[in-house]
């Protein structure tokens, strides 16, 4: 999610000086009119830069989130598991199709990002550094990483660039299968023998900090919010979401008894919210900057997979152009 | 390095019919070697949950498209001429059927 700001120094994001001052004021104006900006619109370099950076870092986190459930498409527990959690990775996999394409309009290459995301250069998002260790962890991601991204995602499809806001209209349509499965593979264990329960709580134990942290940091932390609510590129700050996120989330783990690792947690009447407890950000920046469990291993198997298929793109480059040569005969 | 394309397979643009009696509606977008495989990825892209009986592909770099920066001199004349919209026309209320 997938979203979240995950560069720790503010860009630049003042307006450059080669940008003429009436375009600029026409652009701000339609922004905060709420029109989409769509793709051969004039915009400030800034913008373009920041909605280049944050759509290639949600599809790459769509691809990469890919890798985690993938892994246990073989050891689904049941026909009906496997069938579901292969369509929810093949979503996955749609989701960064429809970003990758998004991006493209802003004048980056598809090859371009691919190589900042197999270098190591780009960023995704931290959760997906995170292992998979029993078959609740599927449950888990379901519920609480695809229910975080809904509550990130759903207002990104008022988002002011027209095709990242169209995209998001179709992922937001698909998504809430995959947080449904999710909740009902939780609910289920949760129902079952002393063990399935324990290892429900086991791994909400393991994801819930982690998801909580998916909407990056504190608002205060967060260098480059207030220009991206300015140009509405967000819409809604990181603090407001999470706290979304608890308050919903929070109710569901209760109706099906297990219990949020928070101490702190309580619920604030006076605000009409939980309170919750401090959320371990050196972690989160350590998981940030590559110091994920598994953050390796989800690159490598990324590079692997597109080394090992360089082979087909090539081979069906190469008939296209012969077949464009046999036409272009036949055609004299 | 900026907008580098080493080998990449071209762009294309994806329409679909959503269901017949409607027009072919822009989707989206996929990468694809050739007319075939780009309707290939476009299935699979686009219509995972039945959204369309019919799609069309085109080339990206096929599209001709209107300047939004002309969009004043392209659809301005339009805008004085009112008289081709029904409600300029006064017709007394006893009138029916028109
Ligand atoms: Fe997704
Ligand atoms: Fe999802």
């Amino acid at each position: 999610m997938y979203t979240t700001e995950m560069s720790k120094n503010p860009t630049r994001q003042g307006p450059s000086a080669a940008e003429p001052p009436e375009l600029l004021e026409a652009f701000e104006a339609r922004v905060a009119n709420d029109e989409f900006i769509e793709p051969k619109d004039w915009m400030p370099e800034a913008y373009r830069k920041t909605l280049i950076r944050q759509i290639s870092q949600h599809a790459h986190s769509e691809i990469v989130g890919m890798l985690p459930e993938g892994n246990w498409i073989t050891r689904a527990p049941s026909l009906r598991r496997k069938a579901v959690l292969l369509a929810k990775v093949q979503d996955e996999g749609g989701h960064g199709l429809y970003l990758y394409s998004a991006a493209e309009t802003l004048g980056t290459s598809r090859d371009e990002m691919l190589d900042a995301l197999h270098s190591g250069k780009a960023k995704y998002s931290t959760i997906f550094n995170y292992p998979t260790l029993t078959w609740a962890d599927i449950g888990a991601i379901g519920w609480l990483v695809d229910g975080a991204a809904i509550m990130n995602q759903v207002p990104l499809q008022r988002t002011s660039y027209g095709p990242y806001a169209r995209a998001m209209v179709r992922v937001c349509k698909e998504e809430s299968f995959h947080q449904r499965q999710g909740f009902e593979i939780m609910m289920r264990l949760a129902a079952g023998t002393p063990e399935q329960k324990a290892m429900a709580q086991d791994a909400l134990n393991r994801w819930w900090w982690p998801s909580i942290m998916m909407f990056g940091p504190p608002d205060e932390n967060s260098p480059n919010t207030a220009q991206s609510v300015r140009w509405r590129i967000k819409r809604e700050t990181n603090d407001e979401l999470r706290q979304k996120f608890v308050d919903v989330t929070v109710p569901q783990a209760e109706s099906i008894g297990l219990t949020v690792p928070d101490k702190d947690l309580k619920w604030n009447e006076a605000r009409g919210q939980y309170d919750y407890g401090a959320i371990d950000w050196e972690e989160f920046w350590a998981v940030v900057k590559g110091e994920g469990p598994v953050a390796k291993e989800r690159v490598k198997a990324r590079t692997e997979a597109w080394e090992k298929g360089a082979w087909v793109r090539e081979a069906a480059l190469a008939h296209a152009a012969k077949q464009a040569a046999r036409r272009q005969k036949e055609a004299v | 390095m900026a907008n580098e394309k080493k080998n990449e397979w071209p762009l294309w643009e994806v329409f679909i019919r959503a269901k017949h009696g409607l027009s072919h509606r822009h989707a989206g977008s996929v990468h694809a070697p050739d007319a075939d495989i780009a309707l290939r990825h476009a299935r699979d892209t686009y219509t995972r949950r039945m959204e369309g009986v019919s799609i069309w592909v085109i080339r990206s770099s096929d599209i001709a498209a209107s300047d939004p920066a002309d969009a004043g001199p392209i659809f301005e004349p339009a805008e004085s001429k009112v008289y081709r919209h029904p409600t300029f026309y006064v017709v007394p209320d006893h009138i029916k059927h028109i």
